[in-house]
């Protein structure tokens, strides 16, 4: 098997697992408690805080513990607006990008519906958030600005620096998704002007069921989870110490490992890119080519299909993704691609490998020749591709019935 | 996403009667790109109005290509009359059931079939 969607989910480090394995059965200690047992989970629980703390230069005291992505978005994002309704009601103005997971644009349509006013600035071709843009949408409403650090489909890293830089001059807070980023790109919350941070654990080998946001000292937000005053009394619920103890663990390893693993994702990704490139006919690179996740490679084909491509490269033993709307749920292709301008057409036959660590310079061969075998035989089938000249062909609405 | 049947599997990953005929009796293209499913059928009809061959050509999911695939094995052999009355539900009914969500696709394969058979008796108006 070789497996190419770690933007997905990752697989557990070992070293992280066994970091976890005490956690469970012997000090299974509730960390708020005051007995043996107890002090060892707290104790546990603030190594890994300072573990989380250190991957982005943050304060200890700046990382509450989450259950995820998920719930680190709707926090930060929920729990800016409602804070900023109590005391400003005025300012009801959010800004972020039409390229967003759908856990901050669910949460800004969400917010919408109780009166909050959103803006969700395009992109470019490549997927690229134009600072002057954000500069022009900004007013006097404007409470925050919430901008992910490298998009999980096609890999794009945005210039939250100079976004961020933007926002504090106009004194708005800036939130960044870094759900993708963490771990693999160097972060520093306090040189990149970044106020709220997410992190998931999952995407850099860490257990799933938990993750951070990171709260820049002196900003002040709601709660979404009220109860028994855990996490600063920011987030109830007894700590998943287990899940933190190898969230921790997997920050400190990939803090560690960053260059080494970065060097060497970049290696295979652009192997991939540049076979695939010069063999395949019509085939495409979404995404920005230079401020790119050194483990995303996000391609497109004309004239076929998403999930066929990955259901065939699955038999193959690869499995990687799509944006295409078969396989989604909602039958629409993915918004992203739709922002990056692709007609939907063009949006079906994307396919994404988002690489890990325990993939090789060895694959790059296996999937390039599978990616072309697929590829050729679904396009031998195709209604769009003539398959003697090797190209695209335009379907006239006439000549469909 | 719901599972896939194992023959869904195997009409999709070893599609029948995939291609074109030439001079076709009868043939159509159903379906919009837009939304990701696009299908051409090309029938061969004989003397008799029975179906002696059936080719396509579909751009689409696993569903789309397995029950295009499907739908060819059900009409070689039919009458056109007989093939034209194939529905959605028989074709998912051969492949031993669909995704809900899939469904449609199977839609489309009968719609396609028809559309062909239509454009042959358009033909046979005509001479």
């Amino acid at each position: 098997m070789v497996y190419m969607d770690n933007s997905a989910t990752s697989p557990v480090d070992s070293e992280v697992f066994e970091e976890m394995k005490p956690f469970f059965v012997e000090n299974f200690g509730n960390a708020s408690t005051l007995y043996e047992i107890g002090r060892v989970s707290q104790r546990a629980v603030a190594k890994a805080r300072q573990q989380v703390a250190d991957l982005i230069n943050a304060d200890t005291r700046e990382i509450i513990f989450t259950s995820g992505g998920s719930e680190s978005d709707n926090f930060a994002i929920k729990g800016i607006a409602l804070r900023e309704r109590s005391k400003h009601p005025e300012k009801n103005h959010i800004i972020t990008s039409q390229i967003e997971h759908p856990a901050v644009l669910e949460t800004c349509r969400y917010l919408e519906k109780w009166g909050f006013e959103v803006t969700y600035l395009p992109v470019g071709p490549t997927g690229l958030v134009d600072p002057e843009d954000l500069e022009n949408a900004i007013k006097d409403e404007t409470f925050l600005v919430t901008i992910m650090h490298a998009n999980n489909e096609i890999g794009t890293i945005e210039p939250i620096e100079k976004l961020g830089e933007i926002a504090h001059k106009h004194n708005v807070l800036f939130h960044t998704d870094a759900v993708q980023s963490a771990g693999k790109v160097p972060i520093d919350v306090k040189k990149q002007n970044i106020d709220l941070l997410s992190i998931s654990s999952h995407k850099l080998y860490g257990p799933k069921g938990v993750g951070a946001l990171y709260i820049r000292k002196g900003v002040k937000i709601d709660p979404l989870i009220h109860g028994g005053g855990q996490e600063r009394k920011l987030r109830a619920g007894t700590e998943n110490v287990a899940g933190i103890v190898g969230f921790g663990k997997a920050c400190e390893i990939a803090q560690r490992d960053m260059e080494k693993n970065t060097a060497k994702l970049t290696e295979i990704r652009d192997a991939i890119i540049k076979r695939v490139l010069d063999e395949v006919p019509e085939s495409y690179v979404n995404g920005d080519l230079e401020h790119r996740l050194a483990n995303n490679v996000h391609l497109r084909f004309s004239g076929i299909e998403g999930e066929s491509l990955l259901l065939r490269l699955d038999a193959k033993g690869i499995q990687v993704a799509t944006g295409s709307a078969c396989s989604s749920q909602k039958l629409e292709p993915s918004h992203v691609l739709t922002a990056i301008g692709l007609e939907p057409a063009l949006a079906h036959g994307s396919l994404r490998l988002s690489l890990g660590v325990e993939n090789s310079i060895d694959d790059v061969d296996y999937v390039v020749d599978s990616i072309k075998e697929v590829v050729d035989g679904l396009r031998k089938m195709s209604p769009l591709w003539d398959y003697t000249n090797q190209k695209y062909i335009e379907i006239n609405k006439e000549d469909v019935y | 996403m719901e599972e896939y049947t194992d023959k869904v599997l195997d009409h999709f990953a070893h599609p029948r009667n995939t291609g074109v005929i030439e001079d076709a009796s009868g043939e159509a293209t159903v379906g919009n790109p837009t939304c990701g499913d696009l299908m051409t059928f090309y029938i061969d009809v004989d003397d008799n109005d029975v179906i002696r061959d059936v080719k396509f050509k579909t751009f689409g999911c696993g569903a789309a290509i397995a029950t295009s695939s499907m739908i060819t094995e059900l009409a070689i052999g039919k009458t056109v009359d007989e093939a034209y009355n194939i529905t959605r539900k028989d074709v998912a009914d051969e492949l031993e059931g669909l995704p809900p969500i899939k469904m449609h696709c199977s839609n489309l394969a009968s719609d396609a079939l028809r559309a062909a058979i239509e454009d042959y008796r358009k033909k046979q108006d005509n001479t």
